[in-house]
């Protein structure tokens, strides 16, 4: 799947996208395989209250399942308008 | 419904003045732009970066629910993304209804909304430095009205 990164998410992690296979269940589960990859995915995802998810656009929460997804998105709470 | 994402300026006179022209049945149209604000520290640029693709959709189902909750003829979003400058228009919204109150209260839920529920994020340019402006709990508690 396509796993997206938005605002300070993607200046902390250092790129927009990346293609991620994985057979992680949940968007947590995603979380904690990143997480154990290198310290900048550690850093980005250190405090979930910081951040939001978005399932194939929609957004969702960190429980969530990611089976079958084809796009998911790690960013900062939303300041449009 | 009209929602529109782009980086290019939008004309909000002639914006204002196309919506809803020509409808006899509705009696109210309520506008709202937002403007990029000066800081403290002197903004050279306000940076907004958005999610392509769930932008538009997220800024759809927001609109479709204003239009489900009150009575509306006609409603228009336009947000732009992108490099702006203090003074520029951000955004705006319209709504028409047949009386104002339907109208009114239709635009601010839209900002409500498309405040903290649209993927959109700013990153000041001062010269004091960069940053990412956070999102508050004002405008999170602002959707419990809802």
């Amino acid at each position: 799947m396509d796993v997206l990164y938005f605002a300070w998410v993607r200046e902390r992690i250092g790129l927009p996208k990346e293609r991620i296979e994985t057979q992680a269940a949940t968007v947590a589960d995603l979380i904690a395989e990143l997480k154990a990859r290198e310290a900048r995915y550690e850093a980005a995802f250190a405090d979930l209250s910081a951040l939001r998810v978005a399932v194939d656009q929609e957004l969702t929460d960190f429980d969530a399942s990611i089976a079958g997804a084809r796009e998911v998105a790690f960013f900062p709470p939303m300041t449009g308008g | 419904m009209r929602v529109v994402v782009q980086e290019a300026p939008f004309d909000f006179g002639a914006e204002a003045a196309a919506f809803a022209r020509g409808r006899t049945d509705l009696g109210a149209i309520v506008t709202f732009s937002g403007i990029v604000r000066d800081v403290a520290d002197g903004l050279s640029v306000m940076e907004i970066e958005h999610y392509p693709g769930m932008t538009e959709k997220a800024l759809e189902k927001i609109a479709a629910e204003a239009e489900a909750r009150w009575s509306l003829g006609e409603v228009l979003v336009i947000h732009r993304h992108g490099r702006l400058e203090a003074g520029e228009q951000i955004m705006m919204v319209a709504t028409a209804s047949r009386h104002r109150k339907h109208a009114f209260e239709a635009a601010e839920f839209l900002m409500d909304y498309l405040k903290s529920r649209a993927p959109f994020w700013k990153k000041e340019h001062t010269e004091a430095g960069t940053g990412w402006v956070d999102a508050t709990e004002e405008d999170e508690a602002a959707l419990k009205r809802w």
